[in-house]
């Protein structure tokens, strides 16, 4: 189902598409599922205590870090989600002390990731988690290229079946019924994070605008930014002091590639009718070249035949008078001995 | 004539001295890619590479995929010159282009197993799960048509070679429909290989960010391929001297002349595109930084000075000027092909967070350009490529002169 709002998206786009100007945001564009889930994080309201970190790593059953959760001094430097990792807390010094967020994947209602997997392997789904299949995935790694968070990640240790690694918001263990809300949310002391559907999310942001002035910035990070995502934060200080880049835009992923992809139709239409007919030019003029050389070569053979009869009787008539005048003088010889016999004969006697 | 000069000889010679330079380096080379080939698929990519979360793509991509399938672009250059265009004069052209290019995408191909997570999987994109919405599965699907398009426009040397009249006949008269194929699913996957990048605006310097990247990444590719014929016939030239025949030598020079004007004209046409792009943007003040001078020194110094060679190589005649000016493009669409896919990627990434090459990757690189190498100096000295076939010379003629010439050559003239 998914595929198919890409394509409808496509088909939305084709006509502005050949030289890429911005794709048009027709009536039919995509503004996410109704009823899908995501997180709210509260940048003022977390502590990094990692407990987020402990409760994703546990749910999902990945390796013991190097250094345990406790371990606060792992925020003295810049970390970023890896193989076994699905999500980090960094540490932010900003003109407002020191504040801290959490990262992982953004769950975009239009991923990046998905509309690059050349097999696939990512799947949006109506509940609002961006998961991904390890059946297919090939690890050509473009999706880590396409994504503009920087989420996924690979096992580049792995030399036979290395994975593609990210946070699917739980969402395996909540279909499974086995957690009502993700583990980092779940293990959150301090109500930084909330789960729920992302129009309450927004609704709640809003409320925490008007009820705390002053406290936050007017802006909920997520609800536009790449065409909107699941996961939506709200802050004391400018996104861009806690890590988040605020000159990503509002074009959702999928529309940058899609007049590329929109002209290809064009081109496997238009390309064989100009080149057939390119050919059948070049064949024209070929072979008026060619009817002009045989026509000129017919000439030059007429000619030539012409001149080579006329040399021919000539010759001829040549080698006849030759002929004449030696059997002339043949027989003059002839005639000339027998009287020189003759007379010899004459003299004899 | 050229017919004695065929198979025998190298054969013999190559026995009679295997330890030469040559064999040595590339046999060296072999073996360290061997080694190297063992350590990829036991330690992973993590093992032989510098790639990271940050930078998932490093110089296989830049170079073996991007680069690799641009200079692979004289095949669909040469045969659309020669079969659609009805540039007769530059038919001997076509066979060692059409071999170089089946050789660059096997290699392309090749070089793809060791840098994705799971190689044997390469063809579920094709067969088994499609994901149409992605620029790469249009990058996949049409090189691996253009490979099996590629392998049958090669066939007739091999089927020469192996004296197989009838197929070869059969496969010839498929020509124009495997040249237009080919020239429709170049222009695709040669353009979305510059469209692969149009999904991170974020992460490509504005540079090099475009919404004519596919574009620029076509029009550079046909200059890319014009160059590699004139490069690779200079070189093929020098060292397979006594393949040739006399209709190749006697071609050769007019060849590259004519070749270097159509080069000419692409990468004038480029450089302007480049700055209607540069201008649409209105990047012009990003020229004065370090970037600047890098997008500067490609545009300059890799498109504007090799169009201008080109140019007056043409109009003096001038070989010289013209090979050193098909290098010099050569160069120029690997670094742009290396700025777009690396220099100039994750340009916001701290430098402690940027992407260098281990020299395993570059040996790798080094070792998969050896193996082609080897392939093509196997098949050019073997096989029709450099001379006709004096079995079927008079059959490319056939179209040319279609009543007039009904008696072939005697097949025992084949050595005379
Ligand atoms: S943040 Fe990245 S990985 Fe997560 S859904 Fe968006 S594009 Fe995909
Ligand atoms: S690495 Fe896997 S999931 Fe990512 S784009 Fe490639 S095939 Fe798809």
């Amino acid at each position: 189902m998914q595929r198919r709002q890409f394509l409808g998206l496509l088909g939305a786009t084709a006509a502005t598409a050949v030289l890429g100007k911005p794709a048009q945001a027709g009536p039919k564009h995509f503004t996410g599922y109704p009823d899908s889930y995501g997180v709210l994080f509260d940048a003022t309201r977390c502590i990094g205590c990692r407990r987020c970190e402990a409760g994703c790593n546990r749910v999902n059953h990945l390796p013991a870090p190097a250094r345990p959760f406790d371990d606060l001094s792992v925020l003295d430097t810049k970390r970023r989600t890896d193989g076994r990792t699905f999500t980090v807390v960094n540490r932010y010094e900003t003109a407002k002390g020191i504040v801290y967020r959490k990262n992982q994947c953004q769950h975009c209602l239009e991923p990046a990731c998905a509309s690059s997997c050349f097999v696939a392997a990512y799947d949006k789904t109506p509940q609002g988690a961006v998961t991904w299949n390890e059946k297919v995935c090939v690890g050509c790694r473009y999706c880590m290229i396409a994504c503009p968070f920087d989420i996924p990640t690979f096992e580049y240790w792995d030399p036979l079946a290395p994975k593609i690694m990210k946070c699917h918001l739980c969402y395996p263990h909540i279909t499974a019924g086995k957690l009502r809300v993700p583990g980092c949310v779940g293990a959150c002391p301090t109500e930084a994070l909330v789960y729920g559907r992302r129009a309450d999310l927004i609704r709640e942001a809003r409320q925490r605008f008007h009820l705390f002035p002053g406290r936050y910035l007017d802006h909920i990070y997520g609800e536009h930014e790449m065409g909107g995502t699941n996961w939506l934060y709200i802050s004391g200080v400018p996104f861009s002091q806690i890590g988040l880049r605020e000159d990503l835009g509002v074009t959702p992923a999928p529309e940058f590639t899609s007049g590329a992809l929109a002209a290809v139709p064009i081109i496997a239409a238009a390309w064989p009718a100009l080149l057939l007919g390119i050919y059948a030019i070049s064949q024209a003029k070929d072979k008026a070249a060619r009817q002009e050389k045989r026509e000129a070569l017919k000439e030059a053979l007429a000619k030539a035949k012409a001149e080579c009869d006329a040399e021919l009787a000539k010759v001829k008539a040549k080698a006849e008078a030759d002929k004449k005048a030696a059997i002339e003088r043949e027989v003059k010889k002839a005639l000339e001995e027998a009287a020189k016999a003759q007379a010899a004969k004459e003299e004899g006697e | 004539m050229s017919g004695e000069h065929a198979p025998s000889t190298p054969v013999a010679a190559e026995r009679a001295s295997l330890l030469t330079p040559f064999n040595i380096v590339t046999g060296l080379i072999v073996f360290v890619g061997l080694i190297l080939t063992i350590l990829r698929f036991t330690k992973g990519l993590a093992g032989v590479t510098n790639l990271s979360d940050n930078n998932p793509w490093g110089i296989w991509i830049s170079f073996d995929l991007l680069c690799g399938v641009a200079l692979a672009a004289g095949g669909y250059t040469t045969s659309a010159a020669c079969y659609v265009f009805g540039l007769k004069r530059y038919h001997s052209a076509v066979r060692p282009a059409i071999l170089t290019a089946f050789l660059g995408y096997a290699l392309v191909v090749f070089a793809l197993h060791y840098d994705v997570g799971r190689p044997w999987r390469l063809p579920y994109p094709i067969f088994y799960s499609p994901g149409p919405t992605s620029v790469l599965f249009e990058v996949g699907l049409c090189v691996f048509l253009y490979l099996n398009v590629l392998f049958l426009e090669w066939t007739p040397s091999a089927l020469e070679w192996l004296g197989l009249k009838k197929w070869r006949n059969v496969m010839v008269k498929m020509t124009l429909a495997l040249t237009i194929f080919g020239v429709v699913l170049s222009t695709m996957h040669q353009s979305s290989l510059g469209a692969l990048f149009l999904i991170a605006p974020s992460k490509l310097h504005p540079l090099w960010y475009s919404s004519y990247l596919p574009v620029f990444f076509f029009i550079s590719s046909i200059a890319a391929g014009l160059s590699m014929v004139i490069f690779e016939g200079t070189l093929s030239h020098r060292y397979l001297h006594d393949k040739m025949d006399d209709h190749y030598l006697s071609t050769h020079d007019q060849v590259h002349l004519g070749f270097a004007r159509g080069a000419a004209v692409v990468l004038v046409i480029y450089f302007f595109l480049k700055l209607v792009g540069l201008a649409l943007d209105n990047n012009w003040h990003y020229l004065l930084t370090g970037y600047g001078a890098m997008y500067s020194l490609e545009l300059l110094g890799f498109v504007a000075l090799p169009a201008l060679m080109y140019a007056v190589g043409v109009r003096e005649k001038n070989l010289k000027i013209i090979r050193w000016a098909a290098v010099i493009t050569v160069l120029g669409i690997v670094l742009n092909r290396f700025n777009v896919s690396w220099f100039a990627f994750n340009w916001q990434l701290p430098a402690a967070e940027r992407y260098f090459p281990s020299w395993m990757e570059v040996a790798v690189s080094i070792y998969i350009v050896t193996v082609g190498l080897l392939v093509f100096r196997f098949i050019a000295t073997r096989m029709p490529i450099f001379y006709e076939h004096p079995d079927f010379k008079e059959a490319e003629l056939e179209e040319e002169e279609p009543h007039e010439h009904e008696t072939r050559p005697h097949p025992q003239s084949f050595g005379h």
